[in-house]
């Protein structure tokens, strides 16, 4: 325990207070404002099949991924009516979770 | 530095033959020569069990650091203590040619033994049969002991070493495990269930440990997961060993699923016997007392702790200049370290403790320290354990991660547990009692028992310089030098706000104490509060945020 002796602040309504951090808090994950028009993956798995292509315009609930995760199936769909900007995946990819899976833009 | 086992002397048990019997063994009467083929039968018959897998198969686990099942349990026993049972029973499993097939004491070993005199059930997994797999049988030896430790109303301590359920057993396997759980389940908070993780432990085999009160694991050797690192790099195509993935110190340090890590099975195994002599058989009986000693000298409680509120100590000293012997045993070491929790003595008497830790992320709580805390503070209640508070901390941890962590839900455990615990609760504030965070940690308003400060202590909304920011926002703003302004708010503040006396003054606080005189009026609180009985609402059972 006793390996980080350096001592590092941590700031309460306003103090700053001498301590140490342990792991867990130095590799606390920094929030990022979440981009609407990145499709992420939510689970890790497999795309078995691609459905969109660059340029399309796509209406709401139009399927556009199917990724295969713990054995389903799961059809990826357009949230909103856009534009597919850039698909990154390929027929067969195996994909982590939060992967940028395509780019799109909203419609006018 | 890794303690290798000197055990590989005795890491087969077997009786001596036909020679160890002494001449006399039999009167007259009895000295026929089938009770003798009886006796040496029924010791082969033993022999041949405790041989386990066999040869090869023990000297692999001994060349991994680890002890056989057997030699396990009698390192925590006391010598001469143990009695086997269910040694010659046969596994179930008929298909895949498992019917010719021969697994002595289908891989599991149970019995009884004592730890200091107390008794206790145990099983131990043997990795070397069948790779410690569960199938029927084993899990029936399983469940036998635990409905054993249950209806004699002793701990239970379970040594886990298995490759998972025995697939040649299918559903069967499931089957066990489901009753190993149904019954770790209703022991929980009758008596005490000890898990000791001495190599892997994965898939469903898991949460045998996860619903018990303490889990013990050992560097190198404890491996606990849901999936393992296989199927990880076949469905992610993450390459990450099993060490890294749920080892020893991950469990300990990062996911709170260990209490006690170990560099070797010998400190293990230390470990739980000092575990026993805290702890009560049971939740009817409160655990043994020890004879008194008073704190070492070399802990001087009035020289610990820093005047400026931003400066970091060890809290440990503070616990330790104020038990017997100056004797701690921490749990749950090396995870959420800015809460610590563990087990002292004060009159002989086991006191659970609980302590905000300015050393690390000075002392706040966050999801982890609420968590660790409250199970705590569950456990001290369910075992007549009374528990003291020593508080200093400044709040909740900020930060988005905290917040999308769900630091509501696991702040709130804390609050539940310690408003539900019915055992004697007492608070000593050290220094900061800030906002939330002096609610949470047994106040006066969740029903503590006793509630003292050192002069030291600030009770407030918030520090000084975040309420200064807030109630004088204007004059700070409107002022020609505001950084001036400011410090001057701050320390208009601090002289009104930041002290007991504010606290003391509505009766929130029992008593201003000098530090020194802290352990004296701590063992009077707890002499006084010796025969607490209080009473909730009657109920089915109350729903705490998890």
């Amino acid at each position: 325990m006793a390996e980080q002796e350096k001592t590092q602040v941590i700031i309460v309504h306003s103090a700053k207070y001498q301590t140490t951090y342990n792991k867990k808090y130095e590799n606390r994950k920094v929030w990022i404002e979440p981009n609407h028009n990145h499709i992420n993956s939510y689970i890790p798995g497999t795309i078995i099949d691609i459905l969109v292509k660059e340029g399309q315009k796509v209406a709401a609930g139009q399927s556009m991924l199917v990724l295969e995760a713990m054995k389903m199936h799961n059809d990826i769909q357009m949230p909103f009516k856009g534009k597919i900007l850039k698909v990154n995946v390929e027929k067969g990819q195996k994909i982590p979770k939060n992967f940028v899976m395509i780019e799109i833009e909203p419609a006018e | 530095m890794i303690i290798l086992p000197t055990c590989k002397k005795h890491f087969l048990i077997i009786s001596k033959g036909i020679n160890s019997i002494p001449p006399d063994y039999f009167n007259q009467k009895t000295n026929s020569m089938s009770l003798k083929r009886n006796i040496l039968d029924l010791r082969k018959r033993k022999d041949e069990v405790r041989k386990g897998g066999g040869d090869e198969a023990m000297e692999k686990q001994v060349a991994m650091g680890k002890l056989s099942a057997r030699d396990r349990i009698l390192s925590i026993v006391d010598e001469g203590s143990f009695h086997e049972y269910d040694m010659f029973v046969e596994h179930a499993g008929t298909d895949f040619d498992m019917g010719t097939k021969v697994l002595a004491g289908d891989g599991v070993v149970i019995g009884t033994g004592t730890i200091y005199g107390s008794p206790v059930c145990l099983f131990a997994q043997d990795f070397t049969v069948a790779g410690g797999s569960l199938g029927l049988s084993h899990a029936r030896k399983i469940t036998k002991i635990m409905d054993h430790a249950l209806k004699m109303r002793v701990p239970l301590i379970g040594i886990n070493d298995s490759g998972g359920a025995r697939i040649q057993e299918g559903v069967n396997s499931l089957a066990g495990y489901g009753e190993i759980f149904f019954r770790n389940t209703l022991s929980s908070g009758v008596i005490p269930q000890i898990s000791v993780i001495l190599g892997p432990c994965a898939g469903g085999a898991v949460y045998s440990p996860a619903l018990t009160d303490f889990v013990f694991v050992v560097e190198n050797i404890s491996k606990m997961f849901i999936t393992g690192p296989a199927v990880i790099k076949s469905v992610l195509g993450e390459d990450i060993s099993m060490e890294a993935l749920g080892g020893a110190r991950v469990h300990a340090e990062i996911t709170g699923n260990a209490h006690f890590f170990a560099l070797s099975e010998k400190e293990c195994f230390e470990q739980i016997k000092t575990l026993i002599t805290y702890i009560p058989w049971n939740n009817t009986q409160k655990a043994k007392t020890f004879p008194v000693k008073e704190p070492l000298s070399k802990y001087k409680i009035q020289n610990i702790v820093p005047a400026d509120a931003r400066l970091p100590y060890d809290i440990r000293e503070i616990i330790k200049s104020i038990t017997d012997g100056s004797e701690f045993f921490e749990i749950m070491e090396l995870f959420a370290a800015n809460i610590v929790i563990g087990f002292g003595r004060m009159n002989g008497e086991t006191i659970g403790f609980v302590a905000n830790q300015p050393k690390v992320l000075a002392g706040v709580l966050d999801c982890d320290s609420s968590d660790k805390a409250a199970r705590f503070i569950r456990y001290c209640n369910a075992f007549n354990i009374p528990i003291i508070t020593l508080e200093d901390m400044p709040g909740y941890l900020p930060g988005v991660d905290q917040e999308h962590a769900g630091v509501i839900r696991h702040g709130a455990k804390i609050l539940y547990a310690y408003s539900e615990a019915t055992v004697p609760k007492i608070t000593v504030i050290i220094r900061k009692a800030y906002g939330g965070g002096y609610i949470a940690m047994n106040s006066r308003h969740l029903r503590a028992d006793f509630v003292f400060a050192w002069p030291t202590a600030e009770i407030a909304v918030m520090g000084p310089e975040g309420a200064a920011n807030i109630v004088f926002r204007k004059e700070i703003s409107e002022a020609a030098d505001p950084d001036a302004m400011r410090q001057q708010k701050i320390q208009e503040y601090k002289e009104k706000f930041a002290n007991p006396y504010v606290a003391a003054s509505k009766g929130y606080i029992d008593e201003v104490i000098e530090p020194q005189e802290t352990r004296k009026i701590l063992l009077h609180a707890l002499k006084i509060s010796a025969s607490k009985d209080v009473q909730g609402p009657s109920k089915k059972h109350g729903l705490p945020p998890f």
